[in-house]
């Protein structure tokens, strides 16, 4: 989809005032809301139950390790680009039971959690976000085995998408062929104009739920001023990462002295890793009661930049920062695309911005691609 | 989208699916080493259940946690399954706490198998070294069986000391059946009169062999399938007719866990097994 | 028969033995299944060695003392040494970069009545340790889990990874980079939860450096959000300030002002 007048047609308007219908009828159809709202310091995700919930007025202004909140100048809604957090804290969740065993009679008896999955409505679902939710079903779902905690979650997760009308300094998604504008993946996408949104559906589910709120056809102005506000966060993104021939050039310089320059930045303290969208590696806990008799077994996010992460028979095989940075990287955008066909970055930018280092990993490819071999036609 | 992953999602297997076994038998082996034979408490389970030589199970101590364990022995000799373990962390511990009658849990079977059809009509080259010889165990069943279809097969396996050979009482037993059982040790006692040195050793010694064509299966300690490896190359053996069996850190068994990635594969489920020339790029970049 | 239990306290504030009392039905299961032989703290019956556990909380700060952990030791099968006293030297130790003459003075009446070492140090500077748990004070939690371990004979779990780690899981949004706030989360091993971010300050690092902590790389972040070295240097001159790794970056930044006071300008 490219925004022509095709495209658009179709597409409706709604009113700012009609929007607690859409919290409502979502509430009504059984959904927690989760949305955008501001909190410590940030724009994270987290229940919305009144548009007050929503950061309006709020934009975020982010550089290599360094996240600020501001104030607009305008009462947008959904002025901001992405935050700390993203939706794989409720797809994904942490801790979530798996599993549980119980004595009885003698004998281990065990169980697979079976708790009923919570229904969700993501709204202001941005387009790396959609792909990164992508990238996760591939991971959890388009496997033999599947992740039954994300796959119920998923199944009944509906999707509201805003567009971004601004973007970071750390944004590249138009490398990663993620964005910034929403074209699939979703059951409503929005885009913000000063008294309203323009709403374009993706799904039957999207269009029955449209269906309950008084919206408007969009009129021509309406969808030129939509058009022009989307516009303005591609002008904007001024970050690039080259993939072409990606995998390859990474998996070639294994030993590349860049790694050894990044490992004296690198705390390997995981925050890229916990607030990637993709990142999807995670450690099972024993928790018994004192007697034993009663184990749960609970799911936690891990990282490869833990150290423990590798641990073999009284050694671990990633045993310096170096060595875990290059897993790190090598698995997002090269190994990645081996295992599912697809990279691992939408590029989001979060590793830039929560670095506490600002280690930028589109530099990190630029240095490596800098003085190594070129290898045209690989990729 | 939803669609999309609704129809992923209604094919899958589950990966936390436990089953409760039985400790039906547990037989000492060499120092610090113990077999456990296992039966499935739930006779339907157990009937349903099918692996292939090479294949692990996750063993589950509720409390200790769970640990990767290569089935030892191929189901047509024994009435359960037999799982050969060494202590070596926590979960392991707790294993040596059980005795015959107590249950635990188990899930599996995971991972990739020995290449058994690509050994017929060729010779073939089983490497083992130390604990590394459990995995490879049930390969030796398959070859013991149905022997007419392979080439000349050979065991070459290599222990700290003559007291840590594993499952010395079958060699006979193997030598009767056609396979070629050589042995090593790092360190003799008076009463040893075999080889002495590490198992690439005994492959280079190793004659009345069509290299070429021959298929080599070989677990061990990293290092030791390093060396293997390096020395069949010399012999002749084709990159594509090696097979190795890689350990690292398996917690989920499926994939879905991300600890024990090597480069593209998932350990767990890529592997255990793997055809040489696919890990080739990886096995000698350190700490990878 | 049960494991016997002993506590020994060095010098310390005695909150890591407290933080075992405090764990109340816990405690009554973990009495249950040990012979608890000797806690001054918590029992006035004390019985002699040998023990199969010591817990010891404290650092050595005296000759004496110095003389009884190597009597604890000979005493005791496994001992395992609780809290940041014990495993680094605590709060104390800031005196290793002082002259404690000049403590003693500015402290007691009469200076002359008072013994002590020039140094706080650690328990396995002097014995050999089998198990240390950090904290400032310990996790009440994982002095459950060390005493269930050693009751299961496996190895204690417990994290060797970042605070960020903690603070991600709980949903906590990062004050470094947020609000730069400073912040020793990503250099700290876990063990508290992540509580002080959560309430909108930076870790203190309580439970001392984490595995491989690449101090050189936050305190080069520190000095870019405008933190004097020195300042740098005092922050991780705290409870765990003589572990190697916190010592060794607050001695670089220090660079020869390595007296407190002179840090502390």
């Amino acid at each position: 989809m490219n925004g022509h007048s095709g495209a658009d047609a179709g597409q409706r308007f709604l009113h700012k005032d009609r929007f607690p219908c859409l919290l409502e009828q979502l509430e009504a159809m059984g959904y927690s809301v989760i949305g955008p709202t501001l909190d410590q310091h940030a724009i994270v995700y987290d229940r919305i139950r009144s548009v007050d919930d929503l950061p309006r007025g709020w934009t975020d202004e982010q550089q290599p390790g360094s996240y600020r909140v501001r104030r607009r100048t305008d009462d947008a809604w959904f002025g901001y680009v992405v935050g700390p957090h993203s939706w794989k804290g409720y797809l994904f969740p942490t801790p979530v039971v798996i599993a549980r065993a119980a004595r009885e009679g003698g004998d281990w008896e065990f169980k697979e959690a079976d708790d009923a999955p919570p229904k969700f409505a993501f709204l202001g679902v941005r387009a790396c976000e959609i792909a990164a939710i992508r990238v996760q079903d591939r991971v959890f779902l388009a496997e033999s085995y599947v992740d039954p905690i994300y796959e119920g979650r998923r199944t009944r997760a509906l999707i509201v998408a805003v567009n971004c009308e601004q973007a970071a300094s750390t944004c590249f998604c138009p490398s990663m062929g993620t964005g910034p504008r929403c074209t699939s993946g979703f059951d409503l996408a929005l885009t913000e104009l000063s008294d309203g949104f323009v709403v374009e559906v993706g799904t039957a589910e999207g269009a029955a739920l449209l269906a309950t709120l008084d919206s408007s056809e969009a009129s021509i102005s309406q969808l030129r001023a939509a058009q022009a506000a989307r516009r303005s966060a591609s002008e904007q993104i001024e970050r690039s990462l080259d993939t072409r021939g990606l995998r390859d050039l990474l998996m070639d310089n294994l030993e590349h002295p860049r790694w050894d320059e990044t490992a004296s930045r690198c705390l390997s303290c995981a925050n890229c890793t916990m607030v990637c969208p993709t990142c999807f590696c995670g450690s099972v806990e024993e928790v018994s009661d004192l007697a034993g008799g009663r184990v749960e077994r609970r799911r936690r996010w891990d990282s490869c930049f833990n150290i423990d992460f590798s641990y073999m028979n009284g050694g671990h095989v990633r045993d310096s920062i170096r060595s875990r940075y290059r897993q790190w990287l090598t698995h997002k955008l090269a190994s990645w695309n081996d295992q599912f066909g697809t990279s691992g970055c939408v590029g989001c930018g979060r590793c830039i911005t929560w670095c506490p280092s600002g280690i930028d990993l589109t530099e990190e490819v630029l240095a490596i691609r800098g003085d190594a071999p070129v290898s045209e036609g690989s990729s | 989208m939803r669609d999309a992953s609704r129809s992923a999602a209604a094919a899958g297997l589950r990966p936390w699916r436990t089953h409760t076994v039985r400790v039906r038998e547990i037989l000492a082996e060499v120092e610090g080493v113990a077999t456990y034979d296992l039966a499935f408490r739930d006779e339907s389970a157990g009937a349903a259940y099918r692996f292939a030589p090479g294949q692990f199970n996750m063993l589950y101590l509720p409390g200790a946690g769970e640990c990767a364990i290569s089935i030892s022995e191929d189901r047509a000799t024994s009435a359960g399954y037999r799982h050969t373990v060494r202590v070596a962390g926590n979960v392991t511990k707790t294993l040596t706490g059980l005795r015959p009658g107590d249950t635990l849990g188990l899930r599996g079977p995971f991972g990739t198998s020995w290449p058994i059809t690509d050994c017929i009509g060729r010779d073939v080259v089983l490497v083992a070294g130390g604990i590394g010889l459990a995995p490879l165990r049930p390969a030796i069943g398959s070859l013991m069986r149905n022997a007419r279809q392979f080439g000349r097969r050979h065991l070459l396996y290599g222990a700290r000391s003559p007291e840590s050979l594993l499952y010395w009482r079958q060699y006979e037993e193997w030598s009767q059946a056609g396979i070629r059982v050589h042995t090593t040790v790092d360190r003799a006692d008076s009463r040893w009169t075999g080889h002495v040195g590490v198992a690439t050793l005994l492959l280079e010694r190793l004659d009345a062999i069509d290299a070429r064509n021959a298929v080599l299966m070989c677990c061990g300690p990293e290092v030791m399938m390093r060396f293997t490896i390096a020395a069949a190359l010399n012999r002749g053996f084709a990159p594509d007719r090696i097979w190795v069996s890689l350990e690292r850190n398996m917690q989920c068994g499926v994939g879905l866990c991300g600890h024990c990635q090597m480069g593209g594969e998932f350990v767990c489920r890529d592997g255990p097994v793997f055809r040489y020339d696919r890990v080739a790029p990886f096995l000698d970049v350190e700490a990878f | 028969m049960k494991p016997k239990l002993a506590v020994f306290k060095f010098a310390s504030c005695d909150g890591c033995q407290l933080s075992l009392l405090d764990a109340e039905d816990h405690l009554l299961a973990v009495a249950g299944a040990l012979d608890i032989a000797f806690f001054p703290e918590a029992t006035s019956r004390m019985r002699a060695g040998p023990y199969d556990v010591a817990l010891v909380e404290g650092s050595i700060t005296t000759a004496h003392d110095a003389e009884r952990i190597r009597a604890v030791r000979r005493d005791a099968k496994c001992l395992i040494t609780i809290g940041a006293c014990a495993t680094a030297g605590g709060i104390q130790s800031l005196k290793n970069w002082a002259d404690h003459t000049d403590f003693i003075r500015a402290v007691y009446a009469t200076p002359e009545y008072i013994a002590t070492l020039a140094t706080s140090t650690p328990i396995a500077d002097h014995v050999h340790v089998d198990f240390e748990l950090r904290g400032c004070p310990i996790n009440q939690y994982q002095l459950i889990e060390v005493i269930q371990s050693l009751l299961a004979g496996r190895r204690p779990r417990t994290p060797s990874h970042s605070v960020c780690i903690d603070c991600k899981r709980r949903g906590t949004v990062c004050v470094l980079v947020a609000r730069g706030e400073p912040c020793l989360g990503p250099v700290t091993q876990a063990g508290c939860g992540a509580i002080c971010p959560a309430y909108d300050r930076g870790c203190y690092a309580c439970f001392g450096p984490a595995a491989q902590a690449n101090l050189a790389g936050l305190t080069a972040r520190l000095a870019s959000d405008g933190m004097r070295p020195g300042r740098i240097a005092q922050s991780l001159r705290t409870f765990n300030g003589y572990a190697p790794a916190f010592r060794e970056e607050s001695d670089r930044l220090a660079d020869g002002r390595d007296r407190v006071d002179e840090v502390r300008r």
